[in-house]
Parts: C-alpha cells; sequence; structure tokens
C-alpha cells in the first residue's frame, strides 16, 4: 500500500499534523520510535501557551506562535485536554526594567495581543499578594494559558485515530529514499513502508531523518530545560504565569500555576550535545530557585516534589525549519523550539497548504469527527456531580492514586485509550504525580494493566525499552518478545 | 487477616478511625473500651493492618506484649479483638475530604469501590493515617531520570506482598529502619546490595537493625556519603557516590561510581498530614505533625491523633500505647466524659528536637516522648528544675520515653516546662 503522507515522529507537532491531515480524504500513517506518543519533549516543557508578545514578528516562530494561540480553544473544546488562559504577568524590579516592560507592550500591540495592562505596584499587590513586596510593576497578559501538553499530544492523535489514522509504535526510522513513481520508501526498524510524502516532524532527531533522506541543511543543537514541580498545598499561591523582566538573551526563570494547580518553576537553558541527556543537576536546581526567591520569597526548594528535564529541538539557525527540500515529497517540520507547543496547531495547518502546493490534493471529508468524548476529572468535580457519577460507576469512587485523587475507573479508561506503561497512565490520568510520587499506585496500576490489558505485572515498564520496573523470570522475557506488539491500539 | 467489606455503612458513626495500621487498630479499641459504640475504621489499603502487614520480618511486640512477633502477627492480635468487639472496619476506602462542621459533627467524604462516593458523619474523628516515604524529588537527587529509583516501603510492597525482585544490584540510599530490613531482605531473595550509604555521621536506624540486617550480611555501610548521581536512560545503571563534609556538602573531587540497576531510598518519612490541614488544626513545623494535648486531641475539638501521623515512631509498641490513649480520650469524648484541662506547655530546650504531647495536666500521669538532636552518652533529662531522668545514651532514632508522674512536678507552679537533654554532671 502507498500512503499519501508519512508523518516522522509523533510529539506535539507530529500529532497535530496527522488530525489535521485527517480532515481531507487522505490514507495517512504515523511511526513513533517511543512505546507511546508524546514521550519526547512534549511532555518534559513549560506547558505555556504563549501570548504572542515576547517574539519578534520577524521570524517565522513569532508569526505560528501568534496564529497558534487563539487556535486552542476550539482544539481544547473539542477534545476536552486540559488548557487554561490563566493569563500570565513580567514583573519589573526598577525603572530600567519598566522600559522592558513597555517596550513588550509595544510589541504586543503591533502584533494585536489583545487586553495588555501595565499594573502598578498596588494593583500588583492586590493580584498576586505573594510575590516580592518590591516589585513595582508588571505587564499583565491576559490570553497566555497554561496546557497540559501530554493529555494534548494523546487528544490529537487519539482524535485522528477515530478518523482513520494508521498508527506504528516502537518502531524507529532507520531509512528513507526516492524509488520509481514519485513514491518515498521508509524503512523502519521493523517493516517498510511507501508514500507520496513524508513529513519529518522528528523533534530531537530531524536533523538525522533529513540525514537519511540526504537533504540535511540544518544540525539540531539540544538545549536543556530543567523543571521543578512543587508540593500540591502551594495551589493558589499565584494565579497567573509570572516572568521576570527579560533580557536580550532569555525569558528567564518562570513561576508557572499548572492547569492542575501545582506550582512549577523553571526553566534552565542549557545546551547539550547528548540528545538522550534528561538529567537535573544540583546547579540547575540552584539556579531556578535563585531566581525564584527572588520573585516570590516564600517558595524555597523544601516544596520540590519531583523535577524533571527536557531538550528543545533547537536548530542552529535557531527559527523553525519548515518547508519543502530538494528530495521531492520529503517536507521538513523541524527545529520546533519554544514557542512551538503554541505554535503547534498553526504549524499543521501550514504544513497542510504546504503539501498542497506541493501537489497533494486535499479534499475535505464530511464524516470527519471533530471531538472526542468528554474527559472526566474526577477530583475535580463538586461532590454532588461526584456522588451521581460513582451511583451508576462505583469504580469512580474507588482509590488508585491517593495523592491526586484518581480513581480505577479514570485509570480503566487511560488503558482503554491506549495507556501500557506507568507514564502512560500517569500523563493520561495524573496518577503518580502527586506528592509520594508513585509510592501509593504503582503496583495498583501494574495489577490494572495486567487485568486491563493482559501485560503481566513483571512486565509493566515505566515508560517501554528497558524501563522495567521488577525483575523478570527467564522464561517471561521470551514471552515479553513474542507478545510485543507492533501496532498499538490507539 | 481482615478484608472489611462493609455489608452496610451507616450514615453516623460515634467515632470515624482514619486508618486501619496499628495506630488505628489499637485507638478503635481504646474507643470502645470507654465506652463508644458505632465505631468505623475506614482504611485505603485492601487489608487491614497498615504497614505491618508488609513487615513479615519479627521484632515487633517486646515492650507491648513482651514477646517478640512478626509484623502480621502484631496487627493480628488487634485485629481479632477488632472483630470481637463489633468494630466497622471498612478497607479498600478512602477519606477525601472531611470538615469539622460543628463541635460534635464531622462530615466525611467517603469513596469506595463498593459503594462509590458517600458522605457519613461522625462526632469525634481519629487521625491515623501514619506516614508516607520520602522520595528522590524531595531530596533532590541530580542526575537521570530512568526506571530503577523507589522508595524502600514500595521494595518490600513488591518483595513480600507479590513476589516480585525490584533488582538485582541495589545501592541503599539513607540507613533509615525500613532500608536496613530491606537490605537484609533483597540479600535473601538472591539480590546483590551494594552499600548502604547515610549522609549523617551516625546511622539512622537502630542499633539492633544495624547488626541483625547489615553486619550479620557483610552489607558495607558508608556513614557520611551520599548518592550525587544517577545514570542510565532507561533503566539505573550506576550511582555517583560522594562523601560529604561537616556541612553535609558532597567533595565531588572525592567521588566515586557504583554499577546498580536499583536505588532504594530510605531517607526519611513524612506524617500524612493532608486531612489534618483540610480541618483546620494547628502543625508542629518540627514533627509534621498536629499539635497535640495531652489527650492526643488536636486543637480542633473532637479530632484526636496518633501515631506516625502526630511524629515518627521507631517502635510499633509506643504507637500501640499512644493510640489506645488517643482512641479511649476519643470515646470520652463521645460519651461525655472530659479530663481535667492541661495547664503546663512543654518547651524543646537543649538537644531536644520536638516532645509529644504539647501540653500536659499536672494532676494525671503522662507518657512524654521525645527526640533528641545529637547523639549523647551519659546525659540526664531535665523537666525544668521539677524533675530528672538519667539515661546511659541517647540518639536520634530512638525516641526517649520518660513517664510523668504528678509527683514529679508537685514544687512546679509555671505555666511553662522546658525540657532540656544535657550531659550529667
Amino acid at each position: 500500500m502507498i500512503y499519501d503522507v508519512i508523518i516522522i515522529g509523533g510529539g506535539i507537532v507530529g500529532c497535530a499534523i496527522a488530525r489535521e491531515l485527517m480532515r481531507y480524504h487522505l490514507h495517512v500513517l504515523l511511526v513513533e520510535k517511543n512505546c507511546e506518543a508524546g514521550f519526547g519533549t512534549s511532555k518534559s516543557n513549560s506547558g505555556i501557551i504563549h501570548a504572542g508578545h515576547h517574539a519578534s514578528p520577524k521570524t517565522l516562530k513569532g508569526r505560528l506562535e501568534w496564529a497558534g494561540n487563539p487556535l486552542w480553544d476550539a482544539l481544547c473544546r473539542d477534545l476536552g485536554f486540559g488548557f487554561k488562559r490563566v493569563g500570565e504577568i513580567t514583573v519589573a524590579f526598577t525603572e530600567e526594567e519598566i522600559k522592558t516592560l513597555e517596550h513588550l507592550k509595544w510589541q504586543g500591540d503591533q502584533k494585536g495581543v489583545p487586553g495588555m495592562e501595565l499594573w502598578d505596584r498596588e494593583r500588583l499587590r492586590k493580584e498576586e499578594p505573594n510575590l516580592n513586596p518590591d516589585l513595582i510593576a508588571a505587564l499583565y497578559v491576559p490570553t497566555s494559558g497554561v496546557i497540559n501538553p501530554y493529555e494534548a499530544c494523546f487528544a490529537l492523535l487519539e482524535n485522528a485515530h477515530l478518523n482513520g489514522l494508521r498508527l506504528v509504535l516502537n518502531q524507529r526510522v532507520t531509512g528513507l529514499r526516492a524509488v520509481p513513481d514519485g513514491v518515498l520508501e521508509v524503512q523502519t526498524t521493523d517493516k517498510v513502508f511507501y508514500s507520496r510524502f513524508v513529513v519529518n516532524a522528528a523533534g530531537l532527531y530531524s536533523d538525522e531523518i533529513a540525514d537519511l533522506a540526504g537533504v540535511r541543511n540544518f544540525t539540531i543543537l539540544p538545549r536543556k530545560g530543567e523543571e521543578y514541580m512543587l508540593d500540591k498545598r502551594l495551589t493558589g499561591f499565584v494565579k497567573r504565569i509570572v516572568f521576570p523582566c527579560p533580557t536580550p538573551v532569555s525569558k528567564g526563570i518562570l513561576i508557572i500555576p499548572t492547569f492542575d494547580g501545582t506550582l512549577m518553576v523553571g526553566p534552565t537553558a542549557l545546551s547539550t550535545p547528548d540528545k538522550t541527556d534528561l538529567s537535573t543537576s544540583t546547579a540547575g536546581c540552584e539556579e531556578i530557585f535563585a531566581a525564584v526567591k527572588r520573585l516570590a520569597p516564600g517558595l524555597s526548594e523544601r516544596d520540590v516534589i519531583a523535577e524533571f528535564a527536557g531538550l528543545r529541538a533547537v536548530a542552529d539557525t535557531e527559527d523553525f525549519v519548515i518547508g519543502p527540500t530538494q528530495l521531492k515529497g520529503f517536507i521538513n517540520v523541524a527545529g520546533i523550539q519554544s514557542p512551538g507547543l503554541t505554535a503547534s496547531p498553526a504549524i499543521a495547518k501550514l504544513v497542510a497548504e504546504i503539501l498542497q502546493a506541493e501537489d497533494l490534493r486535499l479534499v475535505l471529508r464530511d464524516d470527519f469527527v471533530p471531538t472526542l468524548r468528554k474527559p472526566v476529572r474526577f477530583a475535580k468535580l463538586p461532590t454532588e456531580a461526584q456522588i451521581r457519577l460513582s451511583e451508576d460507576d462505583p469504580r469512580y469512587g474507588h482509590i488508585v492514586c491517593r495523592c491526586e485523587h484518581i480513581t480505577e475507573r479514570e485509570v480503566l479508561d487511560a488503558i482503554h485509550y491506549g495507556a501500557r506503561t506507568l507514564d502512560g497512565i500517569k500523563f493520561r490520568t495524573r496518577a503518580g504525580m502527586g506528592r509520594c510520587q508513585g509510592g501509593f499506585c504503582t503496583w495498583r496500576c501494574m495489577e490494572l494493566l495486567q487485568r486491563e490489558a493482559g501485560v503481566p505485572m513483571a512486565m509493566v515498564t515505566k515508560r517501554g525499552g528497558d524501563s522495567w520496573i521488577v525483575t523478570q523470570p527467564e522464561a517471561e522475557e521470551e514471552l515479553a518478545e513474542a507478545l510485543a506488539p507492533e501496532v498499538m491500539p490507539c | 487477616m481482615l478484608t472489611g467489606r462493609l455489608i452496610h455503612l451507616r450514615p453516623h458513626y460515634d467515632v470515624v478511625v482514619v486508618g486501619s495500621g496499628p495506630a488505628g487498630l489499637a485507638a478503635a479499641l481504646g474507643s470502645r473500651a470507654a465506652g463508644a459504640e458505632r465505631i468505623l475504621v475506614v482504611d485505603r489499603e485492601r487489608e487491614a493492618g497498615g504497614i505491618l502487614n508488609q513487615c513479615i520480618h519479627t521484632g515487633f511486640g517486646l515492650h507491648y506484649f513482651k514477646e517478640e512477633l512478626t509484623g502480621p502477627e502484631y496487627a493480628q492480635r488487634f485485629l481479632q479483638d477488632i472483630s470481637a468487639r463489633e468494630i466497622d472496619v471498612f478497607t479498600d476506602a478512602f477519606i477525601a475530604d472531611i470538615k469539622a462542621e460543628a463541635e460534635s459533627h464531622k462530615r466525611l467524604v467517603l469513596m469506595s469501590g463498593m459503594y462509590g462516593v458517600r458522605i457519613i458523619t461522625a462526632k469525634a474523628i481519629v487521625l491515623a493515617m501514619g506516614a508516607r516515604e520520602r522520595t528522590r524529588g524531595a531530596i533532590r537527587i541530580p542526575g537521570a531520570r530512568p526506571a530503577g529509583v523507589l522508595t524502600a516501603g514500595l521494595a518490600q510492597k513488591f518483595v513480600n506482598m507479590f513476589g516480585l525482585l525490584p533488582g538485582k544490584r541495589v545501592v541503599i540510599l539513607g540507613s533509615g529502619d525500613i532500608g536496613l530490613i530491606m537490605a537484609r531482605r533483597l540479600t535473601m531473595e538472591g539480590a546483590e546490595v551494594q552499600g548502604v550509604y547515610e549522609i549523617l555521621p551516625h546511622p539512622n536506624g537502630l542499633n539492633r537493625n544495624l547488626v541483625q540486617c547489615l553486619q550479620d550480611f557483610d552489607i558495607p555501610l558508608h556513614l557520611s556519603t551520599t548518592v550525587v548521581n544517577i545514570h542510565g536512560t532507561e533503566r539505573v545503571n550506576k550511582v555517583t557516590i560522594a562523601p560529604v563534609d561537616t556541612q553535609l556538602k558532597p567533595q565531588m573531587e572525592k567521588s566515586w561510581e557504583v554499577p546498580c540497576d536499583t536505588l532504594l531510598l530510605s531517607v526519611g518519612l513524612i506524617p500524612e498530614n493532608e486531612l489534618t490541614r483540610k480541618l483546620g488544626a494547628r502543625l508542629d513545623p518540627v514533627t509534621g505533625g498536629p499539635v497535640v494535648d495531652s489527650t492526643m486531641q488536636t486543637t480542633v475539638p473532637g479530632v484526636f491523633a496518633c501515631g506516625n501521623v502526630v511524629h515518627i515512631h521507631d517502635l510499633v509498641d509506643f504507637v500501640s500505647q499512644e493510640a489506645d490513649l488517643a482512641g479511649r480520650c476519643a470515646g470520652e469524648y463521645v460519651v461525655g466524659k472530659t479530663r481535667p484541662a492541661d495547664n503546663v506547655k512543654l518547651l524543646p530546650g537543649q538537644n531536644v528536637a520536638y516532645c509529644v504531647p504539647h501540653t500536659l495536666s499536672t494532676d494525671r500521669e503522662h507518657t512524654v516522648y521525645l527526640r533528641v538532636k545529637e547523639p549523647l552518652e551519659k546525659s540526664s533529662i531535665r523537666f525544668g528544675e521539677a524533675y530528672e531522668k538519667k539515661v546511659r545514651y541517647v540518639s536520634p532514632p530512638e525516641t526517649v520515653t520518660v513517664t510523668l508522674r504528678p509527683r514529679f512536678l508537685e514544687k512546679f507552679h509555671g505555666e511553662a516546662l522546658r525540657v532540656d537533654v544535657v550531659p550529667r554532671e
């Protein structure tokens, strides 16, 4: 079979493109090397939908950020992932910094960012009383938001799959070449696929994929960011995303009230040559908390419950690399660093336009289903609603994760819609994200994976590959190989 | 073993005990003994008994029963009485929210797979949720984030409850008792324990565990050393160890690497006080638990607390003793009996991290638990000028227990009594 489009990479960009293309009469395949979508850069970032005033309109990323921001409301309404426009403030300690705020506001006005306000000390005090009282001004921008990026990936992919996307997991692309009749051949670790078009959305590895295609003209220089999650008793400490006054080189260390109410602080920005280096460091922790304490003296490293690091797929051009290449049919969507998450729905639309310009016929379907079932976030419901729901299904009363109050029914839904690993459950439900960091729910989730998905407890992994949880008897190791599915249900 | 699948859940109880570990069980029995009628014990685990169920080693009960029992045996002693006294036990159930609406009216949101979400009320509550283990995030070990970093308690659950082995080459960080017990347990199950690393200059577990779990199995204990880095992309493949200076700062130039597939953390317990916070009870920043009076009542009337939720105990025997008192006082509260109010406040002084309870009444006998900050030989525990007790040796991992009789305080007329642990003159 010859596909119309093969997308390499199931991060937020690949998932957004897949979902966008399913609006049309097309045969599309998405190939992902990890055991689940969104397990690379997309799950380890600040989770911010930027308003658009930080980036210059002269860059592609600046334009797509601005274009992407307003698209998230409809996506969230249709797909139900966690997203909320909490707004952001950029704060100033000095008169000098106020000038920078004024410039930012001017830049935002130029781009048409709505609702921006400059706040004086008094107003800032009233709105965000837990910030440093020495702050003298802030620029408030209401259209910034926080998002659960991994949920967005899962939801986009699930919806694309619902509309006919073919999905291949656990397969790395190892070869890519043109074969006769305008067809591209994509070799993976397991199989060979054919397609008229290939979209390279391989994130950190997009330069290597371009290399396989023989059209590499950029290099990915990974830039690491560390983030620290704080205890939930600090929920509400700040209401909006807090930015320090930016310097020419950096947006600085932020305080982020995530969609789920957990405070997150970070990120750092440090170049690293190693695409698998997701380590956190003492230096990173010190840098972050020195900056955070200056913004909000009430926060400290003692409040940390978890930390992580992500790698930004920065291209050496410092801008997004999106467009056709010398290899007919091979489209790069690379170098998607910040604000790539914000921009991703706009990137998807741009890619559809590029494909069309490259002679892919786009015919809208009339049977496209834009929505998913409405996800239940049980812990967020009022008690009366919880009582009603649990009367119909008492599994809503059975707690699996005691920190985040995640119920058996929610975990079962996650497994039903594709979770096969502990991280897969965690990023779909929040089970394991709380203060005990899986001490309570780990074996419960393993049991449910065994019961519902037929993965024996001893074969459950954290996130696929060699990330085993408990040792396996040798006989079971062979069984594990025999059972490893090449195509997972979404 | 008791798997309490309640057949009939009442809407109103006299006493609801949150947690069926050693604290909850003894408290429920205490409430019954004091005359409370409708008593419910709720536990989120499937079986009553709490952490005792996975502690299959011996060493429990030497003080309380004057014999050496395993964890499950120790729990069983209480569970038999619980059944005999017709106390309702509801396991696999969870208190999601709690509110003190009026003096004798507490509202609880109870979740279970059996009844879904229900609201029940209680006249009195005993908080006995125990403690959770400190995690990697809480101590911020830098490095990669592979699978294979887990708490000693979760490892114990895997091995003892499921027959699953969490790894083959194990490094243990922290010399807390669970870590020491697991060093021995994993060795017996065929894993190679590379060593136990403790950041402090003194061990953090009971002396008997150091001897029976490490020395007897030739497992090295490295004091003043810690894990400074974790390596491996998918699963742990090694850790970096470094000695620390007197300020506990790692000396990276002296670091070395230890290959392993598992890092076990035994770096302390944190009292589980989420519900206590929801009730608005005052917390002691040192213990991490609620401030309690001599009846184990928190600052919210009718809400009592006992066990590790109040402060971390090293022996279950003391938990049972303390919980019995808390339960009795909750029972008395329900039937309208009161004890004379407390009139003395205990103030932790020299070399004292904390004292529990926080206040006393001079006309009753009390057991005071205190924890020292530094090890000290030939020391003296002083309660102001009023009373002095000589002890041979004190150390932070071992709780000091003092019985204070009314006659000791006959000559004391102040409001605050300072407690010091000082070298004997």
